[in-house]
Formats: C-alpha cells, sequence, structure tokens
C-alpha cells in the first residue's frame, strides 16, 4: 500500500514538473528573453536601494515604465545621469526628487541601453508574476506539506525482525527438545523432568549476559553523550532563515560571519551588518517560511524586529535610539578546554562552512549538524589532506615529506601527519 | 674543578635530622580534604556514612549534571567597533608609571579588556624588559578594593557635588596655602596644568614626597653641578661597578633598566669571556648583592668610613689628592674588600661607576667625587639626560608636616603619596592633617591617607587613563586608555580642570599640549602608537664639577657614628616595593627573590645571631614551619614579628621590608599582611633627610612561633649537580672545564647520538616539524621574578593563599631556585630559572594512567587538563619538580569548587584579566608551563595564514618576553639561522648544558654555565660549620 501510494506521488510529480517546464518554455521564456540577464544586473546595481514592488530608499520600479514621460528613451538619460535630468527642469524629474526627499540617485553610466532594458524586462517579470500569484493565492500552499517524504528507519524493522527470529529460535528449540524426549521415552530412555526455561539457568544466563550488555552499552552511549548537542535547534529571537540569506540570495556566508577568516570565533553579525542590507529591504516576499513546528513565519514581521533591535525607524528612515543588542541563542558549545580556531579552518584550511555545519544554505531554523564530539574532530584532521606543498608556510619544515611527495612515496599530507592529532593543537 | 658545595638552606647545608625528613617525603601534607573528612572519620560508623555521603553526590551530582543543558546566549554588538574583532586581541602601546618608577609597555587587550603587560621593545631605556611589579599591574586594574566613587567625608557623592564642595572649600580658605601633596611625577603636561591650576589659586604649592627618598641625591648633586636632579646612569659601558648598599637590580631608581644594561656587561660571546667585575657592599642581602662578583656586608652607620675609605684608596691608586682625618675601619674583610673595589675602580678609568643607595647628602657628594675621579662623567654617568625618576625633597615635607600642625595650611591635595602610612611619623601627620581646613585625596585605594580625608576624588587606573611621561630629559613616552574606566572614577587631571572651573577633558589638554610639540596629529598618533619618542642621536656628557667633597668629608669623619649592638636596616623588596603594589595578590604570592618567602614581612638574621639568640637550628626548617617570634626594640617603638635566618646578613645588622602591615581598607591581599616598619626611618635634621636605618636596636625572642610560608626548599636538589658555575679565569683558560664531565658522560653514550644510543628504548619520538627549544643564561638571569609573574598572567596560574604555600601547594609554573654556596655568613648565591623542561623522554608521560600527558611532534611535552583524573604520578616521578597541582578550585572553575579566595582572585571582576586563549584548570588536575602553547600556536597560525615559513623571534614565550636582561632564547631548534640554534652551536663545547642530562630525560630546555669574575680562590670556598657548631 505505502509502495504503491509513493509511486503515484512521483507520477503526479513528473506530471506537474513536464506541464511547468511546457508552460515556461511557450510563454515566460518568450516574453522576458532576458530578464534573467536583468536580474543579475538588477540585484548588482539597483537592488542596494530599489524593490520592484515596493518602496525603499527610492520608490517601486514595476510600472514605471509606463508612468514616465518619455518611456524607455527618458529611463535611459535618468539612469545614466538622474542630476541632469533634474536639472533639465523635466517635470517628472523635478516632481520625483522633491517627492523622494532631495535624495540624489547615483548616475550608472556604464550601463548600456541594452542593460537598461534587461533590467525593466526583469523588473516587468517580477511583477507580472507577483500579479498572477495574488490571483491565485493558495497555490503555493501545499507544496510545503508534500515535500517532506516521510523518514524511513530501517533499525526498527531489523530490530523486530531479530526478536522475532529469536522467538522462533526459542520455541524451536522448545520443540526440538520436547520432541527429543518424545523419542526418548518411546525408545525407554530415561529423561530428567524438564525444567521450564524460564528457571532454566542457562538461559538465565545468557539473558542476564544480554541484557548487561545492552545497558551497558546504552549507558556508556549516553554517558558519553552528556554534553553534547547534535540537532540542537533552539528558537532564536528572530527567525532568521540562512535558507533565505545563504541559500535563495547567495550571500556569501564570510559577509555577515567576517570573524571566520580572521579570528577564533566566526562572528554572529552586529546589526549593523545586517542594516547594511536591510535599511533597502525592508519587506519579504520570498517563499512562506515555517517554524519547525509548522507554523507561518511573517517574513516582514521578523524584519521588523531587527528594527527594534537596531533602534531603527523605517519611518522617518533613521536610528532612533542606540538599539538593543540581540540575545542569540548559542547553538554550537565547545567546552572550555577546548581551543577551536575558525580562522585555522577557514583562512589557512579552506575548509568550506557546510563540512562542520552542513547545509545551512537549506536551514530556516539552524541546528547544530555535526556532534562536535572529539572523534569527529579526530576523524577529520586523520583524513584531510592539508594545502601542504602551496603553502610556503611548510616550505622548509617537514622535509621528510616533501622528499617523499617528490619520491612519490605518498600523494598528499594529511593534517595528522602535522601533528593534527597532537593533543596540544586544541587543548592547552 | 674542585667540586663546590650548593645548598638551597641552611637546613640542607647542615643536613638536620627534620631535614632528612622532609627530603624522603615529597608530599608532606595529607589529603586536604579538610574538617568535613576528619569529622567523618571521627564518627561511629565511618564506612557507612562515607558511602552514604558517595551515594549522594554521585546522585546530586547526576542529576545536576544531566538534567538540563544550559542555554547559552550569544550576544554581538549593536554596531560593531571597526578596531575589535571578537578572538583577536588588541595590543596598545603605553606606559608605566607609579610614584616615579617607569616602564614603556605594550598591553594586551583581548574584547575591550586588558589581559597583559608586555614590554614595549621601542624602549632603548628598558629595551622591552619589564619587572614583576610592571607585570602585575594588570591585575590592580581588576582590583576590587579599587575605589569607585568620589565621596565627601565617607559617603558617595557626584562628581558634580564633590567639584561644588571643593571648590567652595578653596574659595574660602581665608588666604591660606594650598599644598598639592605628590609623590614623584613625570608627566610635562601634568606639570604644566599643575603650574596653571596654581596661576588658578595663587597661593598653590606643590610638595613632591617620596615614601624611599632619594633627597640625598638630589641635594648632593645639586651641590655638586647645581641641578637638583639624577644623571642617567650607564652600566652597560662600566667593565668596574660598585654598589655602595644601592639595589640597582632590585629596587634602587630604575632596575629594570639598570639590570638590562647590568645584563650586557654580563654576556659571553665565545671563548673569551670579558665580563664586567662587580663588588657590592650592603647591610642585608639584596638582589644586587646576590649578583655580586664579590660581595661585603657592613653596619648601616659604617658606610660613611667605607665610602671615605675607598676614596681615599682610589685616590692614593691613581696618584689623586687624599682626604684627610678619614677614619679607620677595624673590620678587616672590610678593609680588604675596599683594597679590591680600589684597585678595580683605578684599572678601569672611564670604565667604572660607584653607585651609593645612602639618602645622605654628604656620602653622595663624596661619592659623586669618586665618579669624576674615575672620569665617569660622560662615559657611565651621563648629564645630557638628567631623569625624572624621583624628585622628593625631604625638608619640603618636614615643612609641609609643620605648617599643618601650626593650622598654616589651607588645603591639602594628596594624589599618589601615602603619608598616613609611609611618613616616619605617620601618626603625627595624621595629627596635623586634622588641622587643614580642606583635605582631599585623589588615590585610587582607600588607603592610610584616604580615609583620613574629607574628599575622595579617586583617579582611574593607569590603563584607563591618558597621560604622557619624561622619564629623562629628551625621551618622551605616552600612555593612552586600552578599556573605558571600570568605576566612576576620574583622572586626576580632570580633577583639577574641574577644580578650576575648566572642561574636564584631560584628553584634549594632552593633545594640545603634545600636537604643536610633536608637529600635528599625524604626528601625536604616530607618538601613541609607538608610544616611546626618543632622541635620535645620543651622546654622553658630564657636567662641571663644583662639589667641595673636602668638606663633605670633613662633616661626616668628624660625625662620631652612633652604634649599637645590633642595626636595623629597612629594605624594599623586589615585589612589594614601598608598599603601594601590596594589595596585589600576585606580588604578595611571589617569593622574595632571595627568601623565597611569600605572604609577609619579617627579620632578616645572620645564621650566627640565630645561634647566639638561641634559635634551635630546626627552627630554619620546612619542617618546622614555625619560625621564633621576636620583639625588636629602638627609638621607642618596638613591634614583634617572625624572624627569618638569611644567609649572607651581617652578624651585627637585622633586616626589615617595608611595604607591609596595610590597613584592612587597601584590600583583602595586603590587609593585615605582615607589619608596617616605616616607623623607624626617621629624619636627620644635620643632612635634612630621612634614613632608612636604625643604628641600635634590640633584638629578644619571645618564645611564641608564626608560620611563615617559605617555598626555597619544597623540593630538594639533593646535591646533584644541576648547578655549573665557573670563573672566568678558568673560562678564558679551559672554556669547556665546567661541562666537561657532561659532555663526557654524553660521549660515553653516542655522544650526538645520545639521545637513541644512551637508552635501551631508542625507538624516540619523531620530529617531522618544528622543534621548540629554550636556553637560559645563567649569567644573565639575576633573579628578579618577572618571568614568575609574566607567566602567571599569562597562563592563567592560580594564586593560593599563605596557608596553601605553607602546605607546598604554590603553583607557579617558573619558579627561580635561589642555590647559596661557601661561607653561610657571605655566601656566593646562583639564580635558577626553572620550568617544565619539556624532556623528549620525559619520566612524567610514562607514569600517566591514562595518557593526559603525552608528547607532541614539536617536542612539547603536553599536559591535557580535561583527561587528567589527579593519580599526581607524574609529579612523582619529574626529576624537576615542576608540576603543580590543583588541590582546590582556586578560580572558581566549577561550582563544585571548595573555595578559599585569598587575595579576592574568584570574583566577577578580577576574573576578567583571565587569559581567555588558556584553560581555567579545576580542582584535581595537573598542571605545569606549555612553552605558552598559545602564542606559539598563534604565531605558526599568522605565518600559515600570510603563507610563509615562521620567521625566528615571532614565537615568544611570556617568560622570555618579561625578561629585562634576555636570559632566556627560545626558538625552533631545526632551523638553524634561529637564535636557539645559534646558542646552542656557539656553546656547545664551553658553556651548554642541561639539567640532570645523565637520567636521559633529553630536556629541550638547556642553560648556560654562569661565569663569575672572582679569583678562583675566592670562589671555591668550603662552607664552613663554624657558626652553628651541631
Amino acid at each position: 500500500m505505502s509502495d504503491f501510494s509513493y509511486f503515484g506521488r512521483t507520477v503526479k510529480y513528473l506530471v506537474i514538473c513536464s506541464l511547468a517546464f511546457c508552460m515556461f518554455s511557450f510563454s515566460a521564456h518568450h516574453v522576458y528573453a532576458d530578464a534573467q540577464r536583468g536580474k543579475q544586473l538588477f540585484q548588482q546595481n539597483c537592488a542596494q536601494c530599489h524593490n520592484p514592488l515596493r518602496d525603499a530608499t527610492g520608490p517601486a520600479l514595476y510600472g514605471k515604465e509606463n508612468e514616465v514621460p518619455g518611456g524607455r528613451k527618458w529611463i535611459y538619460n535618468w539612469v545614466h545621469n538622474s542630476s541632469a535630468v533634474i536639472a533639465s527642469g523635466d517635470k517628472y524629474a523635478v516632481n520625483l526628487f522633491n517627492q523622494w526627499n532631495h535624495v540624489q540617485m547615483p548616475p550608472f553610466p556604464q550601463l548600456t541601453n541594452q542593460d537598461i532594458d534587461d533590467i525593466l524586462d526583469y523588473i516587468k517579470q517580477v511583477g507580472d508574476e507577483a500579479k498572477q500569484a495574488a490571483a491565485a493565492p493558495a497555490a503555493g500552499g501545499q507544496q510545503g506539506a508534500t515535500a517532506a517524504a516521510p523518514a524511513s528507519n530501517n533499525n526498527l524493522l531489523y530490530g523486530i525482525i531479530t526478536l522475532v527470529l529469536a522467538i522462533v529460535a526459542l520455541i524451536l528449540l522448545q520443540v526440538n527438545r520436547s520432541l527429543n524426549r518424545m523419542a526418548n521415552e518411546k525408545e525407554g530412555i530415561e529423561t530428567r523432568e524438564p525444567v521450564p526455561f524460564y528457571r532454566n539457568k542457562t538461559y538465565i544466563a545468557l539473558v542476564s549476559v544480554v541484557l548487561f550488555l545492552m545497558a551497558g552499552y546504552f549507558l556508556t552511549n549516553a554517558a558519553v553523550n552528556i554534553g553534547r548537542q547534535q540537532n540542537y535547534e533552539p528558537t532564536q529571537p528572530i527567525f532568521y532563515s540562512h535558507r533565505v540569506h545563504a541559500g535563495i540570495n547567495q550571500i556569501n556566508c564570510l559577509y555577515c560571519h567576517a570573524g571566520a577568516e580572521k579570528s577564533k570565533h566566526a562572528m554572529i553579525p552586529s546589526q549593523n551588518i545586517c542594516m547594511n542590507c536591510h535599511m533597502a529591504i525592508n519587506s519579504y516576499s520570498g517563499p512562506q517560511l515555517y517554524t519547525p513546528e509548522g507554523k507561518a513565519v511573517d517574513g516582514t514581521a521578523e524584519i521588523q524586529k531587527l528594527y527594534y533591535y537596531a533602534g531603527w525607524d523605517p519611518k522617518q528612515r533613521k536610528y532612533v535610539n542606540a538599539g538593543h543588542p540581540i540575545q542569540w541563542v548559542k547553538i554550537h558549545n565547545l567546552p572550555d578546554f577546548v581551543y577551536f580556531s575558525h580562522e585555522q579552518h577557514v583562512a589557512v584550511g579552506k575548509i568550506q562552512c557546510q563540512v562542520c555545519h552542513g547545509p545551512i544554505q537549506n536551514m530556516d531554523v539552524v541546528y547544530q549538524f555535526s556532534d562536535l564530539s572529539m572523534g569527529w574532530c579526530v576523524n577529520c584532521h586523520r583524513t584531510t589532506k592539508v594545502h601542504f606543498a602551496d603553502n610556503a608556510y611548510y616550505s622548509n619544515i617537514f622535509m621528510k615529506y616533501h622528499e617523499e611527495l617528490k619520491q612519490g612515496k605518498i600523494d598528499s599530507v594529511t593534517e595528522a601527519m602535522l601533528g593534527g592529532t597532537d593533543c596540544q593543537r586544541c587543548h592547552y | 674543578m674542585s667540586e663546590k658545595k650548593y645548598w638551597k638552606g641552611l637546613e640542607e647545608l647542615y643536613n638536620t635530622p627534620s631535614y632528612q625528613k622532609t627530603v624522603r617525603n615529597e608530599f608532606p601534607e595529607k589529603l586536604p580534604f579538610g574538617e568535613e573528612v576528619d569529622k567523618l572519620m571521627q564518627a561511629k560508623t565511618p564506612r557507612r556514612d562515607f558511602l552514604k555521603y558517595l551515594g549522594f553526590s554521585i546522585t546530586a551530582a547526576t542529576i545536576a549534571a544531566s538534567c538540563e543543558i544550559q542555554v547559552r546566549k550569544v550576544i554581538p554588538y549593536v554596531n560593531k567597533p571597526v578596531d575589535i574583532t571578537p578572538g583577536v586581541p588588541n595590543y596598545y602601546a603605553s606606559t608605566y608609571v607609579q610614584d616615579g618608577d617607569y616602564c614603556p609597555v605594550v598591553v594586551k587587550t583581548r574584547d575591550g579588556r586588558p589581559i597583559k603587560i608586555e614590554g614595549n621593545t621601542s624602549s632603548s631605556i628598558t629595551k622591552g624588559g619589564t619587572s614583576a611589579v610592571v607585570q602585575a599591574s594588570v591585575l590592580s586594574l581588576y582590583d576590587t578594593a579599587r575605589l569607585r566613587y568620589p565621596m565627601i567625608q565617607g559617603k558617595e557623592a557626584t562628581w558634580e557635588e564633590l567639584d561644588k564642595a571643593v571648590v567652595e572649600g578653596l574659595r574660602n580658605l581665608g588666604g591660606l596655602p594650598i599644598v598639592l601633596l605628590t609623590s614623584t611625577l613625570m608627566s610635562p603636561a601634568t606639570e604644566q596644568l599643575i603650574q596653571e591650576f596654581a596661576a588658578k589659586y595663587p597661593n598653590t604649592k606643590h610638595v613632591t614626597y617620596d615614601a624611599i627618598s632619594y633627597s640625598g641625591l638630589l641635594l648632593a648633586n645639586e651641590a655638586c653641578y647645581g641641578k637638583r636632579a639624577i644623571p642617567s646612569y650607564h652600566f652597560e659601558n662600566a667593565q668596574a661597578i660598585v654598589g655602595l648598599g644601592a639595589d640597582f637590580l632590585g629596587t634602587w631608581l630604575s632596575p629594570v633598566e639598570f639590570a638590562n644594561q647590568y645584563a650586557q656587561t654580563r654576556k659571553i660571546k665565545g671563548k673569551k669571556a670579558n665580563i664586567s667585575r662587580h663588588i657590592q657592599f650592603e647591610s642585608y642581602l639584596s638582589l644586587t648583592g646576590a649578583n655580586a662578583d664579590y660581595r661585603y656586608t657592613h653596619r648601616p652607620s659604617q658606610l660613611p668610613a667605607i665610602v671615605l675609605n675607598l676614596y681615599n684608596a682610589v685616590a692614593l691608586a691613581l696618584g689623586k689628592p687624599a682626604l684627610p682625618n678619614v677614619p679607620t675601619l677595624q673590620d678587616d674583610q672590610l678593609q680588604k674588600g675596599i683594597q679590591r673595589a680600589a684597585k678595580l675602580l683605578a684599572a678601569h678609568p672611564g670604565q667604572a661607576l660607584v653607585v651609593c643607595g645612602s639618602n645622605d647628602p654628604r656620602i653622595q657628594i663624596v661619592v659623586n667625587g669618586l665618579n669624576e675621579m674615575l672620569g665617569a662623567a660622560g662615559k657611565t654617568i651621563d648629564w645630557n639626560a638628567p631623569v625624572n625618576y624621583r624628585k622628593g625633597i625631604d625638608s619640603d615635607m618636614q615643612q609641609l608636616v609643620a605648617d599643618m600642625e601650626a593650622g598654616k595650611i589651607g588645603a591639602l591635595l594628596i594624589y599618589g603619596a601615602n603619608p598616613a602610612y609611609d611618613y616616619y611619623d605617620a601618626a603625627r601627620f595624621a595629627e596635623a592633617l586634622k588641622k587643614v581646613k580642606l583635605t582631599l585625596s585623589f588615590n585610587d585605594h582607600h588607603d592610610e591617607t584616604t580615609v583620613l580625608c574629607q574628599y575622595v576624588a579617586p583617579d582611574n587606573h593607569y590603563l584607563e587613563s591618558w597621560g604622557d611621561a619624561e622619564p629623562k630629559a629628551g625621551y618622551y613616552s605616552f600612555i593612552q586608555p586600552t578599556i573605558f574606566p571600570l568605576f566612576k572614577t576620574r583622572a586626576f587631571q580632570e580633577s583639577l580642570l574641574s577644580f578650576m572651573g575648566e572642561t574636564p577633558d584631560w584628553h584634549a589638554y594632552l593633545m594640545k599640549y603634545w600636537e604643536p610639540k610633536l608637529g600635528g596629529l599625524v604626528s601625536w598618533e604616530e607618538a601613541l602608537q609607538n608610544g616611546v619618542i626618543e632622541p635620535k642621536q645620543v651622546t654622553l656628557a658630564g657636567l662641571p664639577f663644583k662639589g667641595d667633597v673636602q668638606a663633605a668629608a670633613t662633616q661626616l669623619a668628624a660625625e662620631k657614628p652612633q652604634s649599637g649592638e645590633l642595626e636595623l636596616v629597612l629594605y624594599e623588596k623586589v615585589a612589594i616595593r614601598n608598599g603601594r603594589p601590596a594589595n596585589n595578590p600576585w606580588l604578595q604570592e611571589m617569593p622574595d627573590p632571595i627568601s623565597k618567602c611569600t605572604w609577609d614581612n619579617y627579620i632578616c638574621v645572620s645564621p650566627a645571631l640565630a645561634w647566639k639568640l638561641g634559635i634551635s637550628i630546626n627552627r630554619f626548617n620546612e619542617n618546622d614551619l614555625n619560625r621564633p617570634v621576636a620583639k625588636l626594640t629602638a627609638a621607642g617603638k618596638e613591634i614583634t614579628l617572625p624572624v627569618l635566618v638569611l644567609p649572607g646578613m651581617p652578624q651585627d645588622v637585622v633586616a626589615v621590608a617595608v611595604g607591609y602591615g596595610r590597613s584592612q581598607d587597601v584590600g583583602k591581599a595586603a590587609g593585615g599582611v605582615g607589619k608596617n616598619v616605616y616607623p623607624w626611618a626617621y629624619f636627620n635634621n644635620t643632612t635634612q633627610t630621612f634614613h632608612y636605618y636604625q643604628p641600635a636596636v634590640t633584638l629578644t625572642l619571645t618564645g611564641e612561633t608564626y608560620p611563615l610560608a617559605i617555598t626555597q626548599t619544597h623540593n630538594s636538589f639533593e646535591g646533584r649537580p644541576i648547578i655549573l658555575e665557573t670563573t672566568q679565569q678558568q673560562y678564558n683558560q679551559d672554556p669547556g672545564e665546567a661541562t666537561r664531565e657532561q659532555r663526557e658522560e654524553r660521549e660515553r653514550y653516542g655522544g650526538d647520538q645520545y639521545a637513541t644510543e644512551g637508552t635501551l628504548y631508542p625507538n624516540l619520538y619523531d620530529f617531522p616539524g618544528l622543534k621548540w627549544g629554550m636556553s637560559i643564561d645563567l649569567n644573565s638571569c639575576i633573579g628578579c621574578g618577572a618571568c614568575t609573574i609574566a607567566c602567571q598572567a599569562e597562563n592563567n596560574v592560580a594564586v593560593v593563599g599563605k596557608d596553601q604555600v605553607l602546605a607546598h601547594h604554590e603553583m607557579h609554573w617558573i619558579r627561580i631556585d635561589r642555590y647559596f654556596s661557601g661561607d653561610p655568613e657571605n655566601p656566593q648565591v646562583v639564580f635558577q630559572p626553572m620550568l617544565c623542561q619539556q624532556c623528549d623522554n620525559a619520566p612524567c608521560e610514562n607514569v600517566c594512567p591514562v595518557a593526559a600527558t603525552t608528547h607532541s611532534d614539536e617536542g612539547l611535552n603536553q599536559m591535557i587538563y580535561n583527561r587528567c583524573i589527579g593519580t599526581r604520578y607524574c609529579m612523582n616521578n619529574c626529576p624537576y619538580k615542576v608540576r603543580r597541582f590543583n588541590w582546590r578550585d582556586w578560580q572558581g572553575a566549577t561550582s563544585f569548587g571548595q573555595i578559599k579566595d585569598t587575595g579576592d582572585m574568584n570574583s566577577d571582576l578580577t576574573r576578567m584579566v583571565l587569559n581567555p586563549d588558556v584553560t581555567v584548570r579545576t580542582r584535581g588536575v595537573m598542571e605545569k608551563c606549555s612553552f605558552c602553547v598559545q602564542r606559539l600556536q598563534d604565531a605558526k597560525l599568522a605565518a600559515k595564514k600570510a603563507g610563509r615559513p615562521l620567521m625566528d623571534g615571532e614565537a615568544v614565550t611570556a617568560c622570555q618576553q618579561a625578561c629585562p636582561t634576555q636570559a632566556i632564547v627560545f626558538g625552533n631548534v631545526h632551523d638553524s639561522g634561529a637564535a636557539i640554534s645559534q646558542v646552542r652551536a656557539e656553546n656547545k663545547e664551553t658553556r651548554l648544558y642541561y639539567v640532570l642530562d645523565d637520567l636521559h630525560t633529553l630536556p629541550n630546555v638547556n642553560y648556560l654555565v654562569k661565569v663569575v669574575n672572582k679569583d678562583p680562590n675566592d670562589f671555591y670556598v668550603e662552607p664552613v660549620q663554624h657558626v652553628l657548631g651541631k
């Protein structure tokens, strides 16, 4: 039954995908020919101040194309040098300038007319899509529910099978014994009065040993795991989604976690770093966000929380107080006797964030991906190959390895070969 | 070479039965479970009770540990300052200035709080050296006893209230003068501000008062050179150095500077040694005396005669006119010493220096005359750059107290000075203070003077302050804040500005003062960054000498010095100095370089005197902690203090350190420790200066006992050859003699292959990359203890308190062992810094049952705290006795600790000094020197990140950085160009040796043989046992 439903879902999915593909190739792709390029240009040049749909530092851009007096030609002039347009006394331009508190739009002479066309196409596409979405509001809601496949865990199954087999074996043993006894009786051989299995010392001993081993195994594991927090996923004061920032919008991890390259701490960004973007981005329009419990999250409201913490008044568009520090809940905790340096791993080791932190770009709510146990660290140190030949730091030490590399005895140098499993690399 | 016998203390020399017992029993104390266990053992059913407690505590711990994991917060800045990156230290150049002591420093701050002081290597004065006091000054910032707000009549007030009240008070003095009483200031901008203050309040006088006065020297120089100043001394240019009661390596004038210069004359390069010769005359065993080649002891009252005789002897040798009527010295030894010193000085004209610690201007005039005769001017004495280290004139202070008594002083504003404690007649000062209309203290502690003042306007700590200093003419140094003031305190200068009715902005004032002088903002910022500005070209010069040596000598000769059977001399200790840093637990627990005693002052007596007093020889021993207590009577005052028998004390002199006996208000560490002996200083009306000795005292045992926490014999070296010494003469004849035995022994077991051939287990570790090594030059080490405190600051080493030092539980990772040899009445002294030797074949590693101490591929002997279960096998098996066990939770690392907070080390405030890169050790684990592995890792990371090889000198240990004499060289021994490799290669056949090399421990720390500039005949002196008989 379960197999059947899975099969059914797969078929449904494939059909939807093919349909969607067809729709795009026949309609959307045709209209917005260069919207893809436009999106890139928009994000590089315009997104700092503009949103296609909402007013930000500058006005919302969707529909402006039809509003301006000279159509696209006017827009070319404006983008290339807006102050010249204002200076020329263009009524619309002057009006706009006054309306937006005399904030001058910087000139973009480097954008060609083709570039501007592409950007405008992109804006139009975004706007059109938003309109369609508004017309069919319920479309997106169900996707979240259907996306997650049920977590399959075979361990339970194996366990049950083992148990059943064990019982069957036990029964067979009993049967075997009974049959033996009966056979003996028939042949007239004296047999002792049978001992019920629960009083049979062999059984009792066997069961005790098994129980002892199992209890020991679980106790030891539990004891070893004291203080470890794998999968720890606390609720944070602001619903900050790494999926939105690092995943969808492709913001480099190091933009916010600037310490990762220069300090032992990766650093939780201070609010001023958030505000670099969020001064302009004051609402959320991405995919609907959900808490791990399945509650819908209002992204725009979360941005408002940031404004409170940063002391920013979005209406007056200025800082009105010193702000309030955000008390994030620390997820990755190492014991005090461990020294860990992000700088060493990120800047020198060139290790990707995801190696330890997991698919962070897919996490709406961050959880601890690795168990951060010493065994986990040491295993990585044992297997990770070091940038040995290309870092001049190693040029005059570890001559033995240089020699062996040259002779082809080894093909790479692991961290452990450089003393990476020595205690005082991390404990001091 | 004849065997020289070394001993750590008299008990070892005389091998008393109780000493033998100590040696046999390395852990003398019972397990310190404390009273609870004693009570338990007396219970009716101790075994059952024990099991009950055990069961309960395991259950409790399980529940407490496993229920819930603590939710930790991480709180970023709202607006991150550009120059702070959490986790990355910032370094700011600043200057330690205290009562005229000067040391340019670099302050390490982590996440906005200062955690470590390092010497500023840009300074040509200290060359990056520091002292223990400077190193410890970072802890004073977090002193819980610091004053936290301004006060009026002992009650908290706001700054506005205080300003208003004080200004009103100052305006209504009825024409009576305002006196600003300070210790020595060397800040040019502050001097200008004080002048402006005096212009605003025209009736203002500035009186400088130094607790330990240099008036005699200042007045003598005024008489001789027309300048009331002190010249720069240049020991580095001297081949012949004679100290007359001046402890210039420990406490006199500018010890860090002098130690550096002195060490330059003691370094040995190559196979020919030509080191300076240093002869010291003194009345107690000082750090300087301990380092001298020849040392002669005398009574304090004999000093004039010694100086005069020395002058004449030198004059005779140089064919100059001698002084008439010079009193003869009865003492044969002293006569011999004077002849020796005179011969030495006369043989080195232009390369000789005589310094004298006396505060008698007439003596200093004769010494000046002597230096002139020796051509020291412009060579070893420089008048081009007179120093501002001490400026106090004692007669000014006398006059002030008299005026106060007469009600002639309207207001007394006190900054830095603490006369209610360190003035010889403190009671008189306190009484006189009551007659002053307005009294105000700027001091940062509730010290003895501050509690008597109506107003308290506490100053910032220097790490919170702006400032400047002019240690020498033409040398400037700057102070910049490294942290926002922790409390509601205000810079002294801002208080003055407020009282003047101006904007209290000292920073702006300072910039206004310096910017035009330096030529703009950029230069000012550059100066702040470098910390010091120094003249580009230095020429040494003298001044025309117009001193009347004849007259001074005649006066001295005419005076018949009063002298009793026993004389008392007051001295400063290297750690506690004049008593100002007394509330610093690091300094209180630092073993005194000479006596190795912590947490107390005491009466130092010679073994002969002890014998005479009837003190049993067993009382010299650590085994019997209880020292006899004696009553000291002089000048109508008496005091009871424990007696410490110290080899090297003159038979007829006793010495007691000043700086102790602070009031409880000063803080937990200082309060009630020791006794105050300043009352025995006195003002000499003839010389118009303070003197720090008493010519006639009596000493009687009270029959009581008192425990002194002395670390010197906590471990025994059992007569093994761990100190190697030779004389210059022998060294030049045969440089390798001292280490020959060790080298031959090595030769027998493989020579260069000793590591693998000298053992049955040759499969040693492989060191494919770096390998760290350290070399300690015993010739440069003066035993000052700066390294001990630097290490303590860097590595979060705990303070344990006196009762725990008594139980041998001190925690210092680097200790300075002091060894005596020769005559117990005037022994030779050697200092040997002893730290973990990071053995490549470490005895500790083999015996650890849980592999908590292992070897790294860089040759480090690693100690892993979280793995240690506290068996102490390693400590037992360490032949160097450098492992330290945490008997208690000293620093509040866990919530289950039994915390005994001696000296306030566990408060949230004091814990701010902890280095976040070093684990704070909890109870029940072993610890030891790690070669500052956190610094090594930092240096390696910086190099790796930059993609370049690690350069020599990048990785510096804390002890090495702090050392004022550069006695420690550290680096990667695989780098043949590194200083450490060069030192080892250079001295391979000569001075290089390893301690206990024959054990095949293969230490990574080597020592260089000490070379003494002594005649071999005087060098090899058998310890005489005549003193104590049995």
